[in-house]
């Protein structure tokens, strides 16, 4: 177990102002990272999963964004206090991010190369020629076959997987304390899915870096993380370490996504559970638990009260106000 | 399966898209082999599955079968119309039986066109009904069918959500009463939470209209629940079909193994167990894809022969069929 806490969240909220009214991305959320632990973050589209990551990490444009309160300790320091360019020292630096689009996130006009040495020779002042050296090194660490001579290419000349591996490459260069990865393996197909997570999971071992994995697969999940946290609708609805939370999940809307997933590994027995509706309107003020409107099991007090993250079992929290083994209130 | 029990017959198709070169003299300078000699036959009432990664030509094949792209060779033919060759009444009548679903129920909509007016389309287009109140009425049905409010029938796409807008794509494609319907990659682009909503209603729909789906996709775990037999997809070919549980129990070619392997289980304990099979490199080019057997360049246990000559078509028993030398 993982007990020396590396980042802790509290109470965070982002907002966005559009024209058509503000947004509750985020509501309020706290979470906190132990060194050396996966944790991943599970939840639909929308659910404020990406917006949470980028809040802390000030890679929210403000305006329209704002980051309406709270705290991110990270080693001490509350990294939504710090300036830009105390940010951009921690920013790849200490905590690094890969996202899910490779071909986006890198620059098609720039060789793989000069991108790598670049953020190299930024982060740790080699010169040139080091920087070329270790950018070799690192290529082929990630598996990049006949590295020194794919420096010259461009984005566009690699795939879509070796992509990923470049990103990956690139953050891990100054070896972060914690690689934040947002739906790294989304764009992939299953078989390079399975390339990107086999990866992963060694160079965790050998960098002994911290990750928050965001996902929507509740698969990749079961296979990666130490401890999950499930959002909806911009709130920590679950929190639990995996195995508990697919042996036991607590909240209706953990249970009801698990039961709405088929298993490639047995049989068909029944119909797929369907959970109705559709996930809410975030540009309404929260009144109430989110999931109420979808929820099989909700009392009143649902719809008026909005359930806080209370430690159920231990090391198990939950956002609900009914006990789903007798159906009443908790 | 006999002849008379099948709705929807590929033999032997092929698709080429040419690759030309030269602004005033044109030259085909090579060719994209999405689908090359492809054969399989879907039952009434059956669902297929087709699975592969992407670009391993499966949407392709799916619009090649309707007649969207013409076919390089092969015969298609639909409830007995010869596809390749229908034109006029016949060519409309293959139309009006058999539909489409397409997988971004953003990008497949008229976002200028109420709701009324999509649904109401092939109507229009197949003669369907009598007089305006008949085809309203006609409208108000079908959307009830998969479970929207008739009162939404004048909304235009973007007040919908993915999910009410896949629905609204499944009720234009119901409007000609169709017989056979290509549903292409139809929840990929849906939530999680309203994946299971639209597989449902696709079920019920089959069911009560005794409908026969060709359902492409790469979520292996969903195809395995919704389809009755399954077709694997690599570079173009074929290269495993099967029922359903035969092919996720028993699957005999090396890249359905992998395939399957590399799917992620929700069960951390299953996970941890599970033996993967992880295949080194990426999908070589369909432009110039490797002689003898496709997958041989990734294959953990080709031999020499498996590069030299195509792996023939064969069936193991029990309507398995398989293209390996080694299954």
């Amino acid at each position: 177990m993982h007990d020396t806490p590396l980042l802790q969240v509290t109470d965070l909220r982002t907002r966005f102002h559009t024209p058509e009214g503000t947004v509750y991305a985020v509501n309020g959320i706290s979470y906190t990272l132990y060194e050396g632990e996966t944790l991943a973050v599970v939840g639909e589209s929308g659910c404020g999963k990406s917006v949470s990551m980028m809040s802390i990490l000030g890679l929210i444009p403000i305006p329209p964004g704002e980051i309406a309160g709270g705290t991110a300790i990270y080693r001490g320091k509350d990294l939504l206090k710090l300036s830009e360019s105390e940010l951009e020292h921690v920013r790849g630096k200490e905590i690094a991010m890969v996202f899910q689009d490779p071909m986006t996130s890198l620059n098609p006009v720039l060789t793989i190369g000069k991108q790598i040495t670049e953020s190299l020779q930024k982060h740790t002042g080699m010169n040139l020629e080091d920087a070329t050296r270790r950018a070799t090194e690192l290529l082929d660490w990630v598996g990049i076959s006949d590295a020194h001579s794919r420096l010259c290419n461009y984005p566009h000349q690699f795939s879509g997987g070796m992509r990923q591996r470049v990103m990956i490459a690139m953050q891990l260069a100054c070896t972060p304390t914690v690689l934040i990865a947002d739906e790294p393996t989304t764009a992939l197909d299953v078989t390079i899915q399975a390339q990107i997570m086999e990866l992963v999971i060694r160079l965790r071992e050998q960098v002994g870096m911290a990750m928050i994995w965001i996902t929507h697969n509740l698969g990749v999940v079961a296979g990666l993380a130490e401890r999950v946290i499930v959002m909806y609708a911009g709130y920590i609805v679950e929190e639990a370490s995996v195995d508990e939370l697919y042996e036991n999940p607590r909240h209706p809307y953990t249970m009801a996504l698990l039961a709405s997933l088929p298993r490639v590994d047995r049989r068909r027995d029944r119909r797929l559970k369907s959970i109705p509706g559709a996930p809410p309107n975030l540009q309404v003020e929260p009144h109430g638990c989110p999931f109420a409107p979808r929820c099989e099991l909700a009392i009143e007090r649902c719809w008026s009260d909005n359930p806080p993250l209370d430690l159920v079992l231990p090391r198990h929290k939950i956002a609900c106000w009914v006990d789903i083994e007798t159906g009443g209130p908790r | 399966m006999s002849e008379a029990e099948s709705l929807v017959r590929v033999d032997r198709l092929v698709k080429h898209f040419p690759i030309n070169r030269g602004i005033v003299v044109q030259r085909q300078v090579g060719a994209v082999q999405a689908v090359d000699d492809i054969s399989f036959a879907i039952a009434r009432g059956e669902t297929l599955g087709l699975v592969g990664e992407s670009g391993c030509g499966k949407t392709t094949a799916g619009r090649v079968i309707l007649g969207l792209y013409p076919a390089t060779a092969g015969t298609i033919a639909i409830d007995k119309h010869n596809v390749r060759t229908a034109k006029g009444q016949e060519l409309m009548s293959i139309r009006r039986k058999a539909q489409m679903i397409f997988q971004d129920p953003y990008a497949s909509l008229n976002p200028r066109w109420t709701v009324s007016a999509i649904v109401g389309e092939p109507l229009r287009v197949h003669k369907l009904f009598k007089n305006d109140k008949e085809r309203t009425e006609r409208v108000k049905e079908l959307m009830a069918l998969v479970g929207l409010s008739s009162r939404l029938v004048n909304r235009f796409p973007h007040e919908f959500s993915g999910g009410q807008r896949q629905r609204i794509g499944i009720a234009r494609a119901l409007a000609s009463e169709p017989l056979f319907i290509v549903c292409d990659e139809p929840i990929s682009a849906l939530d999680v939470s309203i994946q299971a909503q639209v597989v449902n209603l696709l079920e019920d729909l089959q069911e009560r209209l005794n409908l026969t789906y060709l359902f492409i996709a790469h979520d292996l775990s969903m195809v395995r629940h919704i389809c009755t037999r399954v077709a694997v997809m690599y570079l173009g070919v074929i290269v495993e079909l099967a029922e359903r549980n035969e092919l996720y129990e028993n699957a005999r070619h090396p890249y359905t193994q992998s395939l399957l392997s590399a799917v992620p289980v929700p069960d951390p304990k299953t996970a941890r167990s599970r033996k993967r099979q992880v295949l080194q490199g990426d999908v070589p080019s369909p432009i110039n894809p490797p002689n003898g057997c496709r997958f041989h360049t990734r294959c953990p246990v080709a031999v020499e022969r498996c590069s030299q000559e195509r792996p023939v078509w064969r069936d193991l028993g029990g309507n398995h069929w398989v293209a390996c030398y080694l299954a």
